[in-house]
């Protein structure tokens, strides 16, 4: 892909996922859908975009695969590095500085958002957010990838602060599989990673058990069961 | 400690070609053993000339006064990526040493890296432990210098800054662009700030004005670009510098008014409308 200087600056390129990380009281929930596209062909429909770089610290990784998957193994990489010398584990404040700074001396070559979630000791749970250009911000929710355009408009309404764990984990859960009903690089299942001082739980949605959102039917083996069903024939003239 | 570092030598045969070369730097900088400038200078070695980057999250103008005590500056704290309004609490206004404030607007991940560069300047500063410290001034001369090498590397910091801070009783005030282009004034801006705050700054601003008087003629200025900036949004911080130091307000929102009569049905009686 070539980068035309007069390409308008205006237009940022849009990213194939809808990844969400948001803080709650005592942790972090992080979401993905798991679709991963190239061109129209859906390459992998059951993709884990939620990856670990420490044992209290993961990331949602978004854009460019390749891109997202080679920050992450080096920061991993440095992170491991890290941990031994400090002697504990790493702050989310760090891993995520360190993204940053992958992301960031190398604007011109890499495309790949990526949120960063996890627990540690000073600060409790906390999310930031690395958008393209590599802009650090911390936030007590983060929203990435081309399917969170359909959510700026659902957070601003239902978002508050300080939700039990469960509140939040269901509000990811709603989030996802909203863009996915929308955004046609985002679906398959939804993972959730959730993250707090006990530890780490990993959990799956898979896409016939997300809710059903405006327009959507509910599915069947077959339309024989349909019309086998004691009440009226759908057939008709 | 080992770590790998990959570095690519800058005069890449074959770069007449066009072929883009892709490798990026890795060096984590976990002691500060490579200068930041030199960092930034041995990536992207995207063949010889191409190299201008692309803004992604950006902040819109900034508007800096000079006043009786001072310098008071606004900035709105939004983060647009695109037309999209992303972010909506990015702090723009910084602190810089014990003398100055810096408002940033352009590309935030930039604006991350200056503060970077210069809280190491400011560091070194102090650490000469002589009494003597940077004043507005300085860090200002400090910073065009910065984007305008960058700006000759075609590699530049895509902001326009607004520095501005009191030292020894001397107010100061100044900008710097993405290309280096600097000045100092009573009344400087950033961006849209240029076009719809400088005018009315032009007719109303005066010597000495008041803290108060500062205030309202910002938030006039502020009230104008929420209307007409399409990137504006309505959470704002003003900071004050004086001798004594530095304060940034908390963030807060400007009432709007919509209620004139022109606005209420202004195709009465035009051509093709109903009535």
């Amino acid at each position: 892909m070539d980068h035309d200087a007069t390409a308008d600056v205006n237009a940022p390129h849009s990213m194939g996922t809808t990844i969400i990380g948001v803080t709650y009281n005592g942790g972090v929930v992080l979401g993905a859908d798991s679709r991963t596209s190239t061109g129209m062909y859906v390459a992998n429909r059951a993709s884990d975009k939620i990856t670990q770089l420490t044992d209290n610290v993961y990331i949602c990784r978004s854009g460019s695969a390749a891109d997202s998957q080679i920050v992450s193994d080096y920061v991993r990489y440095f992170l491991h590095q890290h941990t031994i010398q400090l002697g504990q584990p790493a702050t989310v404040k760090v891993a995520a500085n360190l993204v940053r700074l992958l992301s960031y001396s190398n604007k011109n070559m890499l495309q790949t958002g990526i949120i960063v979630g996890g627990w540690d000791k000073y600060e409790g749970g906390k999310i930031y957010g690395i958008p393209l250009g590599g802009t650090i911000l911390e936030q007590p929710f983060a929203i990435g990838g081309s399917g969170s355009s359909y959510l700026y408009g659902f957070f601003d309404q239902v978002w508050k602060d300080n939700m039990t764990k469960d509140e939040a984990e269901q509000l990811v859960v709603k989030a996802v599989s909203l863009a996915i009903a929308r955004d046609g690089a985002s679906g398959g299942v939804v993972r959730t990673v959730i993250i707090n001082e006990e530890g780490v739980t990993r959990n799956f949605y898979p896409g016939d058990k997300l809710p059903l959102w405006h327009d959507e039917l509910e599915a069947h083996d077959s339309l024989l069961d349909i019309l086998n069903a004691s009440n009226p024939e759908p057939m008709s003239t | 400690m080992v770590v790998e570092s990959h570095e690519t030598d800058g005069e890449f045969a074959g770069g007449g070609l066009g072929h883009t070369s892709r490798s990026p730097i890795v060096t984590p900088v976990f002691t500060d053993m490579v200068s930041s400038q030199t960092e930034s200078g041995l990536l992207s070695s995207e063949g010889e000339s191409q190299r201008t980057q692309y803004p992604y999250v950006t902040g819109t103008s900034v508007i800096g006064i000079k006043y009786k005590d001072g310098i008071l500056m606004a900035a709105d704290m939004g983060g647009s990526y695109g037309s999209t309004i992303r972010y909506k609490s990015v702090e723009r206004l910084k602190q810089v040493g014990k003398h100055s404030l810096l408002g940033a607007s352009g590309e935030i991940s930039d604006f991350q890296e200056i503060l970077r560069y210069l809280d190491e300047l400011i560091l070194h500063d102090n650490m000469w432990d002589d009494g003597n410290s940077l004043g507005p001034k300085e860090v200002h001369n400090y910073l065009t210098r910065m984007m305008y090498n960058r700006r000759n590397k075609f590699d530049p910091l895509w902001n326009s800054l607004v520095l501005g801070g009191v030292k020894n009783g001397h107010k100061y005030l100044g900008s710097v662009s993405m290309i280096g282009v600097h000045f100092e004034d009573n009344h400087v801006a950033t961006g849209f700030g240029n076009h719809l705050a400088r005018p009315i700054l032009r007719e109303e601003w005066k010597e000495d004005l008041s803290f108060e008087e500062g205030v309202k003629l910002l938030e006039k200025c502020m009230r104008n670009l929420l209307y007409r900036d399409r990137s504006a949004v309505n959470k704002l911080q003003i900071a004050k510098i004086t001798e004594d130091g530095l304060t940034i307000s908390q963030p807060y929102s400007l009432k709007t008014f919509w209620n004139f009569g022109a606005f209420q049905n202004p195709t009465v009686g035009a051509e093709g409308s109903c009535c």
